[in-house]
């Protein structure tokens, strides 16, 4: 039997059909009518259009949402977003060091809409798998035969002892784009020579793991020229980090001096900040540094927890080949709040993932079997701004996990030709253009 | 359902599951100039022989080489065929 109750096609007997759906189905007032309507390929005969509700729109959601339309334009799809703007993470740390404008990161929802997705400007408040429907804050409900939770991260307050959300203004995270990176930016700029910025990097898993080592990269090549007594402290809680080789290498070349990074095994790991005295500590130091950018540990966007689909971890378990969830049916989960084995929580893995999880509801949805999918993931970072390097992986599902293929994949090289380097720092480049056109653009 | 009906969608689906990272990186957009070359369209020929040099390690990348490492000969040939039909 397939899962997806609400459209299979017709020629499967009604009596198949569980009461507990039928039921859920009646409740939501879809009818028998519904019921005995086939959702099939070629089909002339009126249809009541499934409805697939996608929450989030960043890079997986608002992905998902344009996919899933334009994969089977019949399926009437909602996109909730409480933002009109969209202020895209990757390549944020590149404002800061004053190499790229904010507005550049920006991005609306307009091509979004006329491609026929329904954008609701508001957020949702609850979720009920029982019913399938999703409460927003105005007490709307908004029923779904399939439910896409891309919520991204939440931070979790207080792990990190004195750093709550009303810290940040004083200690910015900058690892959601916007005001809070244009807030870091500020103190930065206001730095006087021959301060101390310290970063605070979390243990795994969190979103973007290079990210915390292209911003010190970043923040160290602007220092370089405008304020070289300065110098950048990674205070990390781990003893190995994402294309360390690649870094390290670099930062032994382009930043001696300036740049500095603290092992979980030296003491690197934040175990408190003080706000009001300024200081950040680990077990053996305590830092008073002139700008503070605490990386918090993360968990999956709160939505999932209200909609029962994280786990004690905080992120979310989800089929490799359709990503639904393992924890409610007839709910999908892609991005950074998924838990999607091998792959890591990147704007590009995002975008794959939402384009998979798309063709997966719309197989399920005409009541078929979607396929096994590879996925591929690219991440590149910059060192400088003419700098580049790259993480690349290749993903299959195997025994319920999305597996790394062996032999594929991997860091750029620690030796590169001439050249390498600068055409990877123009590679990045065109791949924001090439996503963000796809996620949000004509593309 | 019928069988063959699943067999064509199943088959169908495959290239475009494989095929739809790609654009991750190679634009689907007709206008969009990125520097990253376009892959839709190219001539299946061409396109097997660059995947195939790029995995065998005889045509240079900077990326290329580290993700076709991960697909097999039956994939490139499936997605030669998936870009080639892209006009």
């Amino acid at each position: 039997m397939m899962r997806s109750a609400s459209w299979r096609p017709s020629s499967a007997p009604k009596s198949r059909m569980p009461s507990a759906a039928r039921t859920r189905r009646e409740f939501l007032g879809l009818g028998l009518a519904a019921a005995a309507t086939p959702f099939l390929p070629g089909r002339s005969v009126a249809q009541v259009a499934p409805k697939v509700v996608v929450v989030g729109g960043g890079f997986a959601g608002a992905t998902c949402a344009r996919f899933l339309h334009r994969d089977d334009p019949r399926i009437e799809v909602t996109l909730v977003e409480p933002n009109p703007v969209f202020t895209a993470c990757p390549f944020s740390n590149a404002v800061l060091a004053g190499i790229r404008e904010i507005r550049e990161q920006r991005f609306d929802y307009q091509a979004v809409r006329a491609d026929g997705v329904r954008l609701v400007q508001a957020a949702a408040t609850a979720i009920d798998p029982q019913t399938r429907q999703v409460r927003l804050g105005d007490g709307t409900m908004l029923p779904y035969d399939r439910l896409v939770v891309a919520p991204g991260i939440d931070f979790r307050w207080g792990v990190i002892p004195g750093y709550t959300e009303a810290v940040t203004g004083r200690m910015p995270h900058a690892w959601k784009a916007g005001e809070q990176t244009l807030l870091l930016k500020r103190q930065l700029d206001e730095m006087p020579d021959g301060g101390l910025v310290v970063i605070a990097v979390p243990a795994n898993p969190y979103r973007c793991p290079p990210g915390p080592y292209e911003r010190a990269s970043l923040i160290a090549h602007s220092l370089r020229t405008q304020k070289p007594r300065s110098k950048v402290l990674l205070l990390d809680a781990k003893d190995n980090f994402s294309k360390q080789g690649l870094f390290t290498a670099a930062w032994r070349q382009l930043y001696p001096g300036l740049l500095e990074w603290v092992s979980l095994s030296q003491g690197g790991k934040v175990t408190h900040v003080d706000p009001s005295a300024g200081t950040v500590s680990t077990d053996f130091e305590e830092y008073k540094p002139a700008v503070a950018n605490v990386i918090p540990p993360q968990q999956a966007g709160r939505i999932a927890e209200l909609a029962g689909v994280a786990d004690r971890t905080g992120w979310c378990p989800v089929d490799p080949v359709s990503f639904e969830s393992r924890l409610q049916p007839h709910v999908h989960v892609v991005g950074d709040a998924a838990i999607a084995g091998a792959m890591p929580k990147s704007a590009f893995a995002a975008n794959a993932q939402a384009k998979i999880c798309a063709a997966a509801i719309v197989a399920l949805l005409r009541g078929t079997t979607p396929a096994d999918p590879v996925l591929v993931n690219t991440c590149y970072s910059l060192v400088a701004p003419d700098y580049g390097i790259s993480i690349a992986g290749v993903y299959r599902p195997r025994q319920g996990q999305l597996a790394d293929v062996e032999g594929a994949g991997g860091t750029s090289p620690l030796m590169a030709p001439p050249g390498t380097r600068s055409l990877e720092a123009q590679y990045a480049r065109a791949w924001f253009k090439t996503i963000t056109g796809e996620v949000f653009g004509q593309g | 359902m019928t069988g063959t009906l699943v067999t064509s969608a199943a088959l169908a689906a495959d290239a475009t599951l494989i095929a739809s990272s790609c654009s991750g990186c190679h634009t689907r957009s007709d206008t969009l100039n990125t520097g990253i070359p376009r892959i839709r369209g190219l001539p299946e020929g061409a396109f097997t022989e660059a995947m195939r040099g790029f995995r065998g390690g005889q045509r240079q990348a900077t990326v290329m080489d580290r993700i076709a490492k991960g697909l097999t000969d039956d994939e490139i040939r499936q997605l030669a065929a998936f870009f080639s039909a892209q006009k």
